[in-house]
């Protein structure tokens, strides 16, 4: 695995790692960067840059922001393991939007026609979540397979076909309620007993962070087993490297390219679910979408690395949670969205940088070592 | 291989808490001037001496010709008449949750303004949430009776009578008999419109063809933002030999009159009086519009609260009370006023109930 020979988007998608104090540069890089394009767009509209973020960081850091900023990155996390299970393997399922959501409606509408004891009941929703999340996906792996569709270009028309069927199943004919006297329409709320009791663990509020927050730990634990410490894992890394090299060695890649599908359209299947068992307790209208492309981004950010999504899903939280108060102190709150964009290509560029550095610097090195009639260093075993 | 693992371990956590640390910097740096939420908007200059006005509006804020432009054109005659202290307006992102709903409503509410209006039933729970957090402050919503409260308002709209209205209007003069209703975005809410103005033509032909399209389907709330589609749904009803389309789509209705000014038929408009606001080269085609007044709810509203008398509860701005209404600007319908004052009398008094589904 040598570097040299890694490309675009193997550095993109984390499957080559820096080494050494570069490991460090890159980060240092991509702070600096990205505060420069901010302060030069706050700059621009207006507003000063230290006093922007001072509001933002003051208001941040409130004990109830912080719930709030919990809760969010909860969402936000397993959306972006959702994606990056699929980024490990060179599948784009830019799909977990239409999968999430449409899982989440057929989990709120079971969960809201049975009673059962509250373990089980919580189960089941998760394991309906799981199931139709992983449905869903598995439609873009099996047409990849048997037909050679692009998976990105299946996965977004099955966003646009899971919006019409979820409008389509969201009516008072088949899984909807009426909301009394409101313009709402939802699922049945789910009973007390299939629902998940916040934990006021922040003190100085009763803002209480969502209990779910343990399934998105066990999400980010189960995905660093998964792929590091399994045999399936690494045949998922490999076929992601070379797809070539892994049916070398024995790989059955199209077998891989529908279970990787399907285990991440289960983990979008639990996108919803923190919201849906803590907070709204049914599919409504006004059930928050587009968590599916936040995912990619924060995926991104992290560079597929699940401590990695976990810093970039609350540095995310932690710019959404502050836009409220960017309005009230008359600052637009589209300044969230550009820092969040600014983020995002500030990683990539300087990863991207700091990783030709670091070719070029070996390959001088090399260089200099074959011209001086020394054998060159044999790689370690980490390279 | 280890060793690797652990640097780029190292790496990303370090990336993201150097990113978070550099936000928090900015803070440090600059403690003068942060100030918490309280200490900001208390501390902004007061102008005037009546009340601060906290207003929330859903996803497109001021600016949408449409639903929230009534909403702020209500503050701002409020603005201009009862002389606020102060006024803020709050605007929703895409498909953000309910708790970024609620954080909104408490900000305003902790920010010392009362009273506090939020616009579209997508407020109802954070609503009644919020207003039980702060008793104090009186709170208003529009387009929603569900969240109840002693010092909650519901402003809500008999949208099917004025669509009842316009759907007479519309069949009075097709001359093919054939008309047409666009809905934005099929959710309950646009389903009173399509039922009133269906119930209004048929009231006048009972063999009216009525074609029914909505641009979207939700959670895809693009319907109410997109002329294109607008245009594309319009051209095919009068394509179809519709002579008279309804529009209940917000921003899209834009399209409609495009269309119907291609097809030299009639566009009927929505919310405000559109052959006063549309864009000024298809206010020919407007021939009348079914207005919702929510400039006037907010503002009676906000009248009452100045004076210490808001009501909690609801307020149907029906057309008994003239919360809905049809509009004769460019005199389209002069010739048809008596028959369609006829019906208005039928539907005030009672002797015509209008569906709303």
């Amino acid at each position: 695995m040598k570097s040299a020979e890694s490309s675009f988007a193997d550095r993109l998608l984390g499957r080559v790692r820096l080494t050494g104090l570069l490991s460090l540069a890159a980060p240092l890089l991509a702070i600096v960067f990205a505060g420069l394009i901010t302060s030069v767009v706050l700059l621009v509209s207006g507003d000063p840059p230290l006093e922007t973020l001072g509001v933002m960081a003051d208001y941040g850091t409130q004990p109830r922001s912080i719930v709030l900023m919990l809760n969010y990155a909860t969402t936000y996390y397993l959306s972006a393991v959702a994606v990056a299970i699929g980024f490990r393997m060179n599948l784009f399922n830019i799909g977990v939007d239409g999968q999430y959501r449409l899982a989440a409606l057929v989990a709120a509408a079971v969960g809201g026609a049975v009673t059962l004891p509250a373990p089980l009941h919580i189960a089941l929703i998760l394991l309906v979540a799981m199931l139709v999340g992983a449905g869903w996906a598995s439609i873009a792996g099996l047409l990849k397979v048997k037909r050679g569709v692009s998976e990105v270009i299946s996965t977004i028309m099955l966003n646009a076909i899971a919006t019409a069927l979820g409008a389509w199943l969201l009516n008072k004919e088949r899984l909807a309620v009426e909301v009394a006297g409101s313009n709402n329409i939802g699922t049945k709320p789910i009973p007390e007993s299939g629902r998940v009791a916040g934990m006021a663990i922040i003190p100085g509020t009763e803002a209480k962070v969502f209990g779910l927050i343990i399934l998105a730990v066990v999400v980010g634990v189960g995905y660093h087993v998964l792929l590091s410490r399994t045999r399936f894992g690494f045949d998922l890394r490999a076929t992601g490297r070379s797809e070539s090299a892994a049916v070398a060695s024995g790989v059955n890649v199209k077998k891989m390219v529908v279970t990787a599908m399907i285990l991440s359209g289960a983990a979008a299947g639990l996108i919803g679910m923190p919201q849906l068992l803590g907070s709204s307790y049914s599919y409504s209208l006004d059930f928050p979408t587009g968590l599916g492309f936040t995912g990619i981004a924060i995926a991104l950010l992290g560079r597929n690395h699940p401590v990695g999504i976990a810093f970039g899903a609350l540095l995310w939280a932690f710019l959404d949670t502050s836009s409220s108060i960017l309005q009230l102190h008359e600052i637009s709150p589209e300044i969230v969205a550009i820092m969040q964009g600014t983020i995002v290509l500030s990683v990539i560029i300087a990863y991207e940088l700091v990783h030709r550095y670091q070719i070029t610097a070996e390959q001088r090195r090399v260089s200099k070592e074959l011209a001086g009639g020394t054998p060159p260093r044999v790689e370690g075993a980490s390279a | 291989m280890l060793q690797n693992r652990f640097g780029r371990l190292a790496a990303t956590a370090l990336a993201g808490g150097m990113l978070m640390g550099a936000a928090a910097c900015g803070g440090g740096e600059e403690p003068t001037t942060s100030a918490s939420p309280t200490g900001g908007a208390t501390s902004a200059a007061t102008s005037g001496s009546g009340a601060k006005v906290g207003l929330a509006y859903d996803i497109g804020g001021r600016g949408d010709q449409s639903f929230n432009d009534a909403a702020a054109a209500g503050l701002d005659k409020a603005k201009a008449e009862l002389g606020l202290a102060e006024t803020k307006e709050l605007e929703a992102g895409s498909g953000e949750t309910e708790a970024a709903k609620e954080e909104r409503l408490r900000l305003l509410a902790q920010g010392g303004f009362n009273p506090i209006i939020a616009v579209g039933f997508a407020y109802s729970g954070p609503l009644k949430k919020v207003a039980t957090e702060f008793p104090d402050v009186k709170f208003a919503i529009v387009d929603d009776e569900a969240a109840t409260g002693p010092n909650i308002s519901n402003l809500v709209f008999a949208e099917h009578e004025g669509s009842f209205l316009v759907g007479a209007a519309a069949a009075l003069k097709s001359t093919k008999n054939h008309v047409g209703f666009v809905g934005g975005v099929e959710v309950p809410l646009i389903k009173k419109f399509e039922a009133g103005f269906v119930a209004g033509a048929k009231a006048v032909k009972s063999d009216i063809k009525v074609d029914v399209k909505y641009l979207t389907q939700p959670p895809d709330f693009a319907g109410f933002a997109d002329p294109a589609k607008g245009k594309t749904a319009a051209e095919g009803m009068f394509d179809a030999g519709a002579d008279v389309v309804y529009h209940a789509a917000g921003g899209s209705g834009g399209g409609v009159f495009e269309a119907a000014k291609a097809a030299k038929g009639w566009a009927i408009g929505v919310d405000s009086d559109q052959a006063k606001t549309a864009a000024a080269d298809v206010q020919s085609v407007v021939m009348t519009s079914m207005i919702k007044k929510v400039d006037v709810a907010v503002f009676d509203f906000l009248k009452s609260a100045a004076a210490g008398s808001a009501k909690a509860g609801t307020t149907v701005y029906d057309l008994k009370a003239g919360g809905v209404d049809y509009s004769t600007t460019g005199g389209q319908v002069d010739d048809i006023k008596a028959k369609l004052d006829e019906y208005k009398q039928k539907v005030v008094s009672g002797e015509i109930t209008v569906p709303k589904e």
